[in-house]
């Protein structure tokens, strides 16, 4: 029990140690004791230095002066100063021995081993005279040789300088152990903190992940990077959930409307196994059965078409070209078809009229829109017998061009006009018809892809089917904060 | 005919071999790019046969690559990619024709007769027979035994591409692009209507018809 809570705890905080924020507060950290470090000895080797040089400043000047002493009043006045010097209390040491070392005066009672044997600067531990049980301590000293054998000894006891130097360490030392307690403890809770707001995010992605995509990243509301990463990564989900939605859509509708062409397939293959006599019979069959699915892979190619045409422009090369001669082209083709029902195709699009788009997306988008209305144009409307007439129109409209296309046709009910641009979507009166039911899907969709769009109006009676395309192509979209 | 049928997935490859070996070709194959280059520099071929995405080495490279050592080998290349500017690019790496999957069998064996004829030669004749129907491609006259037929321009390049390809399954989709340029399928089979004026112009009140509808693929033009 304790154990595995232990575990638990032990890899909670292996995880916050493994965080960027803390890994950069250790980085942090390294360097900041360092620097302290080398601050705090920078300073207390130079304060030693400082308290050594007036040391043997003073020494010096206090030898200067005995020396003259000496030189003025012998030996007898020197040992009288060093006496009085030597009772008052304090740091200065002093000794004067004559030349085989036998002490004249001074208050050093013990000395390091050979230090008067050689002038100069030497560092030593020393007893005084007066505290002659006491512990020994450091002095700096100097001997001096007088002439005629003597020798003088002046010092300082190092203790505050000793001193001093460990305060400095020991202040040293504290600072540095609470820079690195306090910095851990930042760096701990900053992680802590980033965590548990990335933890919350990796929660939310995984139940995404599962695939749950209507879960959203938490956010706070205080623009800081995460937030902004939060509210961004949920418009990413929007835009998924949109576009899965509109994909499942699709694939329905897919499944749904080839399923009927392929039973028809099969059945036809069926039936021919079952009754045919001869080959004919079987010929027969097998031909109808390339007909029909040479339909399904027409079927096929227009849902990819239309799909590429809505998966957007940036695939789809635009170049600029005619829409008076794509107008006319459309119709030549269509001429023959729509004389032979015994309807009138009628072409108005004198003046060249630049736009820039695909060509190949906008005449299929017109082609459909032409052969729709042959297929539902009545042959004679009115009683007077004249031929029915569809007429193909190419208008500029300021910054747009219009391919309208207009038949007298049965039209669209007001209340359809918003759906029968959807997949597979068949009125009911050209359910006899045929045709894939994509023809005004593939239309809208090239009319979406070039910035425009598809118009269904009323023709009184009929159609209008107007493409409204703006004549410079589609605008870039804006690159969004 | 030699083909070579570069394409990875085995089971489509050994189809269009064995449908093309059934109408009395020789197809070769090969499942990936570095081997279907190597192929096709070592033998002689009469149509190239190339899936747009293979492993090792993609479709147009290989075309590319061929192209570059000097090798004029008609290719038509296979794609799932049916997008214009798909179409574009692979004719620009040096394709020659270009069939988006899927595909029916029909509409591929009409190609690459087309393109095996093309490297034939017809092409540069000036006057195009079949029985005793006759056009000039200079002066655009067209006569059927003693009569001249008068055509629209455009069934007049219809006529042309049939009788260029004689003897050919011609595809309707084949005819929108090369006679009208028109790289998408019009859901009504327009085509069929010009081919009937065409057909009424050229045939009518003649005991033989010389354009045949071929059930299921396209339309052919020959003499009996």
């Amino acid at each position: 029990m304790l154990r595995s809570w232990l575990w638990t705890r032990a890899s909670a905080l292996g995880k916050l140690f493994n965080t960027t924020a803390f890994k950069l507060t250790l980085v942090y950290l390294t360097v900041f004791a360092l620097f302290a470090a080398f601050l705090l000895g920078y300073f207390a080797w130079n304060t030693r230095r400082l308290i050594t040089e007036q040391i043997t400043r003073t020494v010096d000047a206090e030898i200067t002066g005995l020396s003259e002493q000496y030189n003025q009043g012998g030996i007898r006045r020197l040992v009288f100063i060093i006496d009085a010097r030597a009772r008052r209390p304090g740091s200065s040491l002093y000794l004067l021995t004559t030349f085989t070392g036998d002490g004249l005066a001074g208050n050093v009672g013990l000395l390091g081993e050979g230090v008067l044997e050689h002038s100069g600067w030497t560092e030593t531990v020393y007893r005084r005279l007066d505290d002659a049980e006491g512990t020994e301590h450091h002095a700096l000293v100097r001997v001096f040789q007088l002439p005629s054998g003597f020798r003088l000894l002046v010092g300082r006891d190092l203790e505050e300088r000793e001193r001093l130097y460990d305060v400095i360490l020991a202040a040293g030392q504290w600072s540095i152990a609470l820079v690195i307690v306090l910095g851990l403890a930042g760096g701990f809770f900053v992680a802590r903190r980033v965590l548990h707001r990335v933890d919350a995010m990796t929660e939310t992605s995984r139940t995404i992940m599962a695939g749950d995509l209507t879960g959203r990243l938490p956010t706070h509301g205080s623009e800081d990077e995460l937030d902004r990463l939060a509210v961004n990564l949920n418009a990413m989900l929007e835009r998924i959930e949109a576009l899965m939605r509109g994909f499942k859509e699709v694939s329905d509708n897919i499944a749904h409307d080839l399923k009927t062409p392929l039973t028809r397939l099969r059945n036809r293959a069926e039936e021919a196994l079952r009754t045919g006599r001869n080959e004919g019979d079987y010929r027969m069959a097998l031909e109808g059965t390339i007909e029909e699915s040479d339909e399904l892979i027409r079927t096929f190619n227009a849902l990819l078409m239309i799909a590429r045409a809505e998966s957007g422009q940036a695939s789809t090369p635009m170049t600029d070209f005619d829409a008076a001669e794509t107008v006319r082209g459309v119709g030549e083709l269509y001429d023959p078809l729509a004389d032979e029902k015994g309807i009138a195709l009628r072409i108005e699009a004198p003046a060249p009229m630049p736009l820039r788009g695909n060509r190949e997306l906008v005449t299929q988008a017109l082609a459909n829109l032409v052969d729709n209305a042959i297929k539902y144009a009545r042959p004679n409307p009115g009683a007077d017998g004249a031929p029915a007439e569809i007429v193909v129109r190419a208008v500029a409209d300021g910054d747009r061009v219009r391919l309208a296309v207009l038949d007298r046709g049965p039209g669209i009910p007001t209340a359809d006009r918003g759906h029968v641009v959807d997949r597979f979507v068949r009125l009911e009166q050209s359910r006899s018809e045929p045709g894939s039911g994509l023809g005004l899907s593939l239309t809208s969709a090239v009319a979406h892809l070039h910035g425009g769009e598809l118009r269904l109006e009323d023709n009184e009676p009929g159609l209008k089917a107007t493409l409204v395309l703006p004549r410079n192509g589609p605008e870039l979209p804006q690159p969004s904060e | 005919m030699r083909l070579l049928i570069v394409e990875d997935d085995r089971d489509a490859a050994d189809y269009i071999a064995r449908a093309f070996r059934e109408v009395g070709h020789v197809a070769d194959q090969a499942p990936d790019g570095e081997e279907g280059l190597a192929f096709a520099l070592d033998r002689q071929y009469d149509v190239l046969i190339v899936d747009r995405m293979l492993p090792k080495r993609d479709g147009l490279s290989v075309i590319g690559e061929l192209r570059a050592k000097g090798i004029e080998t008609p290719v038509l290349i296979l794609s799932a990619l049916g997008q214009v500017d798909d179409r574009v690019k692979g004719l620009r790496a040096g394709g020659d024709d270009y069939l988006p999957k899927p595909y029916s069998f029909s509409e591929l064996l009409a190609r690459v007769e087309a393109l095996a004829r093309r490297r034939g030669g017809r092409g540069e004749e000036t006057v195009y027979r079949v029985s005793d129907l006759e056009l000039d491609r200079l002066s655009h006259q067209v006569t059927r035994g003693k009569d001249e037929i008068v055509l629209q321009p455009r069934e007049f390049r219809l006529l042309e591409y049939l009788m260029k390809h004689a003897g050919q399954v011609v595809t309707r989709t084949m005819l929108l692009e090369n006679v009208w340029d028109y790289h998408f399928d019009p859901q009504t089979n327009v085509i069929d209507v010009h081919i009937s004026r065409l057909r009424s112009k050229i045939d009518k009140g003649f005991s033989q018809p010389l354009l045949h509808t071929i059930r299921g693929a396209g339309y052919m033009i020959r003499d009996k």
